[in-house]
């Protein structure tokens, strides 16, 4: 009897404990989403950079320790010029994403009155279909014998399709950005929709006009979405390789195309992922700078 | 004094079809504590928003200072406004919110930190200026709001019932803060509340609104002893109503006939009916006297039996059933000494009295 005595109170002190850590509340709660990230990200990221310090020769993995594809990457000026286009693409994506989508967050946000909901989701719904078809549709609009380029030569306005719409830079920013609109609109019209209307109310009665209180208080309050919007669309562009491959042509390769043929065709998994891993860490070198600048402007509004 | 500083003419605000301000016609003189009184969709902080600008009106002009404003956009009139959640800039600290209007002041640096640092003492917050704006308590920010629109040195100062989130205490304390600053400062305020103790504690006059239509502008006492109609009557405080025949009235004496109350006498200069019709008689609880002997008088005297009661620490209310009367007659007494009597027990019969002059007479309503 004694011993199952204890044995309750053991389980209930416990319990009391449980119940009294707010810590131990976190963990429980978050360990569903734990075990997966340690599972699915963790680990394969750790196959990904020991692989990048072992060597490809012919179809055999050398399994020693070698820089030999890191020191690749800053020789060959091929993948530091494909990288830093990624770079330069995906930053024009997300100016020309963020840009579009401020415009119709802010309309939601502030004009519509009633049955926001049906925007929402009229925003959503290029999401309904495949990303594959969404690409695909705009190699449909901007092609040789695209929408375009018949409409305007039905119209009589050129005599040859324009050969300079499709597979360039510029048609994998339009495709992009195109692509990644909904998850730019809904973070920005979240932070907008949270502002205080009395805060507008309060900058136009201290004397700013609509354009200044936007300045100084709708764009600052609306911030985090705005940031949120852009790494949104920042990080997972700098990896496509769809869209390139499909609307880019040669002039429109970013290093997700080259990272995936080193996985495929060019047999080279090593180089791969130390490719990966650059890209990572130069991804998070921008996001870093980008958090900077918003600061240096949080500051400057102030 | 007399200068008047807004002048609202006719004015008419309707949200679709539904009317929210009818026919405003009202003089703000110039350094005035005037109030907007009224229920809740009264159109008071609508007609306090077309004094900002936020809202324009439908038909009528406003002028301010002279100048017609009717359809200036708000920052360029020379009102400001302290919010009913204070609005205060989340991004920016206490000073920086303070600061917020002075971009085109045209001061320099040091002259703006010094008027900064003049507004914090005049909120009595000093060495505040540094503070986020969520490390403010609800006072805090209140006063912070009031600051940021002092320091634009307005004409007129709105305030859209800024007391409303405060608990009772601090509520009572910002009352009289709110008064003093008002006489120092020497601007115009416009007050909106819904609460009738609040406006008749810190308003020169009051406009009492209702259903969209100002039903009487007047001094706080005047609201209060002479109220010009039943509603304003309800409204501001609690009133007794009594239906009434007139049947006489001479020398500033008037007598009547009421079936709860038998004979009256009412002290009026002049009355609002001619004798044979009637009226509405309205005495406050606070007027009556009570006694358990029969009062020697004939008029305004009624026999009454005991209801409920109530504790209030410095008065109690009592509630006296009289035949023939739905509702018990409200009264209220003044606790005057610290005995713990029981004497009002249920059930005991009582006499009201009350003097002649304490009784208002009002017209009948529908």
């Amino acid at each position: 009897m004694p011993s199952a005595a204890s044995e309750q109170s053991l389980v209930s002190r416990f319990q009391l404990r449980f119940r009294r850590s707010e810590a131990m509340r976190g963990y429980t709660l978050l360990s569903p989403t734990l075990t997966i990230v340690l599972l699915g990200l963790l680990f394969p990221l750790m196959i990904l950079v020991t692989l990048s310090f072992w060597k490809q020769e012919y179809v055999d993995l050398i399994q020693t320790f070698t820089l030999t594809n890191y020191a690749d990457f800053f020789r060959k000026k091929i993948y530091y010029l494909i990288l830093y286009r990624s770079i330069r693409i995906s930053l024009l994506v997300m100016l020309v994403t963020v840009l579009l989508a401020y415009p119709l967050a802010y309309f939601i946000a502030f004009h519509v009155k009633r049955n926001k909901m049906i925007w929402i989701i009229l925003v959503t719904i290029p999401f309904w279909t495949s990303y594959l078809l969404r690409v695909f549709s705009w190699k449909v609009i901007l092609g040789y014998n695209g929408v375009i380029n018949s409409g305007l030569m039905s119209l009589g306005i050129i005599a040859e399709p324009l050969e300079f719409l499709l597979y360039n830079p510029i048609a994998v920013v339009i495709t992009l950005a195109h692509a990644w609109a909904a998850v730019a609109i809904l973070p920005i019209y979240v932070s907008l929709e949270k502002i205080d209307r009395s805060l507008i109310e309060a900058s136009r009665d201290l004397g700013e006009s609509a354009f200044m209180t936007f300045i100084r208080v709708t764009l600052p309050l609306s911030l985090p979405g705005v940031i949120a919007a852009s790494l949104l669309v920042f990080i997972p562009t700098v990896g496509d390789y769809v869209t390139p491959s499909l609307v880019g042509g040669t002039r429109g390769i970013m290093i997700g195309n080259i990272i995936q043929s080193m996985f495929g065709k060019a047999l080279n998994w090593p180089l791969g992922a130390a490719l990966s891993i650059i890209s990572m860490i130069t991804v998070t070198l921008v996001v870093c700078l980008l958090l900077g600048a918003t600061q240096l402007f949080r500051k400057k509004v102030a | 004094m007399s200068e008047v500083i807004i002048s609202i003419n006719n004015v008419i605000k309707d949200f679709g079809s539904v009317r929210a301000v009818n026919n405003a016609d009202l003089d703000v003189l110039k350094g005035e504590f005037f109030s907007l009184l009224g229920p809740s969709g009264c159109g008071k902080t609508t007609l306090l928003r077309m004094l900002a600008g936020f809202e324009l009106p439908t038909e009528g002009t406003i002028h301010i200072d002279g100048q017609d404003v009717t359809l200036s956009p708000p920052n360029i009139r020379p009102v400001n406004m302290v919010f009913q959640n204070y609005a205060i800039f989340p991004h920016l600290n206490v000073a920086q919110n303070i600061a917020f209007g002075m971009r085109k002041s045209g001061l320099s640096k040091q002259e703006l930190h010094e008027q900064i640092e003049q507004m914090l003492e005049l909120i009595k917050l000093p060495g505040y200026g540094d503070r986020g704006s969520n490390e403010l308590s609800g006072g805090q920010r209140q006063r912070v709001a009031l600051a940021r629109a002092l320091i634009k040195q307005p004409k007129v100062l709105l305030l859209d019932e800024p007391l409303g989130a405060l608990d009772k205490k601090l509520r009572e304390q910002m009352q009289i803060e709110l008064r003093l600053l008002q006489q120092q400062v020497g601007i115009t305020f416009v007050f909106v509340t819904h609460d009738q103790e609040e406006a008749l504690t810190l308003s020169d006059r009051i406009a009492v609104m209702n259903q969209g239509n100002i039903i009487e502008v007047s001094t706080p006492g005047s609201l209060y002893e002479q109220p010009q109609s039943r509603f304003v009557a309800d409204f501001i405080g609690t009133m007794n109503f009594f239906d009434c025949t007139l049947k006489d009235f001479s020398d500033g004496i008037a007598i009547g006939e009421a079936s709860e109350l038998g004979n009256v006498k009412i002290a009026t200069p002049q009355t609002i009916v001619s004798p044979g019709n009637e009226f509405t008689l309205a005495v406050r609880p606070e007027k009556f006297s009570i006694s358990f002997e029969q009062p020697d008088q004939q008029y305004n005297s009624v026999l009454g039996r005991m209801g409920p009661s109530a504790y209030l620490g410095d008065r109690s209310h009592l509630y006296v059933h009289v035949e023939g009367r739905e509702y018990p007659i409200s009264v209220a007494l003044q606790n005057l000494t610290g005995v713990l009597d029981q004497m009002y027990t249920t059930d005991r019969k009582v006499w009201l009295t009350w003097s002649d002059d304490s009784a208002v007479m009002l017209p009948m309503e529908g």
